[in-house]
């Protein structure tokens, strides 16, 4: 498995970058944090656009910096597509020339993606004749996309691809990121700080706060750690899970989702039986029992689990660890802890109220 | 016209058309330098481009007259007199002519700025490249009024012209001085001839311009 090593000291008059990444280049990573905490800069040194005077970057095999030695490959010498925030194609060319500008530029037995391939996974057939200007926002940033895409990138680098556009804008193109890195299996570093996006494109976060690493790990690690907790305020704290689709009951509105040994109803969803869906506990949602899910509930959702840690959050609240097979969080009030006597290593039954799926994610 | 005033004609165009090259190839690195530096030197550097905007002409003249003549520092150091000579004549025009062109790039490149060119770069462009196939297009307004005003202004110039070049006939005598020497000895039919001439020449090149630039705007979102 190719890795991704960089470390970059990067000094402004207002502003330290100090990051230390040692991680997979694989999926989809997320560069999460507040505005202002380097996800931008850290994005521009990977691409070679910011050049630390202390920096060391490795992708795979290749070192593509490394100032001990004043080595920093350019980055029109680095195989890697970037996303900008604002789509930046270019006015004076058609969507066509746009998309071919990359392509035409590496040597053919690179080019491992197809022209067709990428019109097809971004829908932009009927654009290609267009003039950019005429274009929609989201049709824009599609095609900046397949640009990026063209070039066969072994890295792709997107800086808030989605930040200039609207909710249905959004909503219209998330599954395009998906089914582009599903299908070209190019690593992908995506910057954000939408909670919504993160839950629908992330595998690995990197966690970014005043320029320097919080934290890294998997989604669900980073989701249900504290460090979580500290940077996005409780509401929106919860738990991932990627479910496959086991059946449906539409005598009941209901889809029914399996993961690991549990059975999931969330509404009624247009997705083939098989399927994976990506489905949000918040922790808010998740209230406990104790003992097993015997006893009959007007709640469908009961998850056997066992206890793994308890968080003081404040006075009145706590959140408790769980293990589903998968991390899974719940937040209960301290006086609840008390009167059951929830301890880690408990068994207990959690039910869940709303499982939030896929676009819904998007509010 | 009379002979002399077609050759002042050819040394014009010739002379104007040099300049406009030579400030093109000059100029744009300088423009793209002064649109994007952090450096403290730059307003130093703007005011040097600006000057022959508000000096005298001959001020001008008489420096280059100096310093191309065979006692001035070039003329040592190679052993040339460029003083009333084309090349000479030309020397003088880049700078003289240099802010009519300089300002129209340096603006035009802040307006298209970095980002396209970062844009370019990330599709393996490489620099030469991506100032070719993307600022370019993109800063073309700029390069057509850097062409039109650095040839009109260098038609249009006299003072330098006669200070460095003299005006000798089919060497560095231009429509401009032409003119003059026929004022100097009442040849007022002549005079009018070259007048209106490159009173037409110059609105109508004017005005070719801003009906293309009306006409084909280019786009830049």
């Amino acid at each position: 498995m190719n890795r991704l090593i960089a470390r970059f000291d990067l000094h402004y008059p207002s502003f330290r970058l100090n990051v230390d990444l040692d991680m997979p280049a694989s999926g989809i990573t997320v560069l999460f944090g507040p505005s202002g905490s380097g996800k931008t800069t850290l994005l521009r040194c990977l691409a070679g656009l910011e050049r630390a005077s202390s920096g060391f970057m490795q992708f795979g095999d290749i070192v593509w910096q490394d100032e001990t030695r004043g080595l920093c490959r350019p980055l029109p010498d680095r195989p890697i597509g970037y996303v900008f925030q604002e789509p930046r194609l270019f006015p004076h060319y058609n969507v066509r020339s746009n998309l071919l500008y990359g392509y035409n530029r590496i040597r053919s037995e690179e080019r491992r993606i197809a022209v067709e391939q990428v019109v097809e996974i971004l829908g932009i057939g009927h654009l290609l004749d267009r003039r950019v200007h005429h274009l929609s926002g989201g049709e824009q940033q599609r095609t900046a996309i397949g640009r990026a895409l063209l070039t066969s990138p072994r890295l792709l680098l997107m800086d808030e691809p989605l930040a200039s556009l609207d909710i249905q804008r959004k909503q219209e193109l998330l599954p395009f990121i998906r089914r582009l890195h599903a299908e070209l299996a190019i690593p992908v570093i995506y910057v954000s700080h939408a909670i919504s996006e993160i839950l629908q494109l992330a595998d690995r976060i990197v966690l970014l706060k005043d320029g320097i690493v919080a934290g890294v790990g998997g989604l669900n690690d980073i989701l249900t750690s504290l460090k979580f907790r500290g940077n996005l305020g409780s509401p929106r704290v919860g738990a991932v899970l990627d479910a496959r689709v086991a059946g449906h009951e539409s005598q009941y509105g209901l889809t029914q989702l399996a993961f690991k040994e549990h059975t999931l109803f969330v509404p009624l969803q247009p997705v083939a039986v098989g399927q994976v869906v990506r489905v949000h506990i918040l922790s808010s949602d998740v209230s406990l029992v104790l003992g097993k899910a015997l006893a009959p509930s007007s709640v469908l959702n009961l998850l056997d689990a066992t206890v793994t840690e308890i968080r003081e959050i404040d006075q009145s609240s706590v959140d408790v660890l769980l293990d589903i097979g998968a991390p899974l969080i719940a937040s209960i009030t301290r006086k609840s802890l008390v009167n059951l006597g929830i301890k880690p290593g408990h068994r207990v039954c959690a039910q869940i109220k709303t499982v939030a799926i896929n676009e819904e994610l998007m509010e | 016209m009379m002979d002399m005033d077609l050759s002042a004609l050819w040394v014009t165009v010739r002379l104007a058309t040099t300049a406009v090259i030579v400030l093109l190839i000059v100029g744009t690195p300088l423009a793209w330098w002064l649109a994007h530096t952090r450096s403290p030197f730059r307003p130093v550097v703007e005011a040097m481009v600006a000057l022959p905007i508000v000096l005298p002409p001959t001020v001008l003249g008489f420096y280059i007259l100096i310093t191309l003549g065979p006692y001035g520092p070039l003329g040592r150091l190679a052993n040339v007199n460029l003083a009333f000579t084309f090349t000479g004549l030309v020397i003088a025009s880049v700078f003289y002519s240099m802010p009519f062109v300089i300002q129209p790039l340096q603006g035009s490149f802040e307006a298209v700025g970095k980002a396209p060119l970062e844009a370019a770069w990330s599709l393996r462009a490489s620099k030469f490249d991506a100032f070719l196939t993307v600022l370019s297009p993109m800063a073309l307004r700029g390069y057509i009024s850097a062409v039109v005003l650095g040839f009109a202004h260098t038609v249009g110039e006299f003072g330098v012209v006669l200070m460095v070049g003299g005006s000798i006939p089919g060497q560095t005598r231009v429509l401009s001085t032409t003119i003059f020497e026929h004022v100097e000895v009442l040849e007022y039919g002549q005079a009018h001839t070259i007048s209106a001439a490159m009173l037409t020449f110059s609105f109508l090149v004017l005005l070719a311009v801003y009906v293309a630039n009306r006409r084909f705007p280019i786009h830049v979102s």
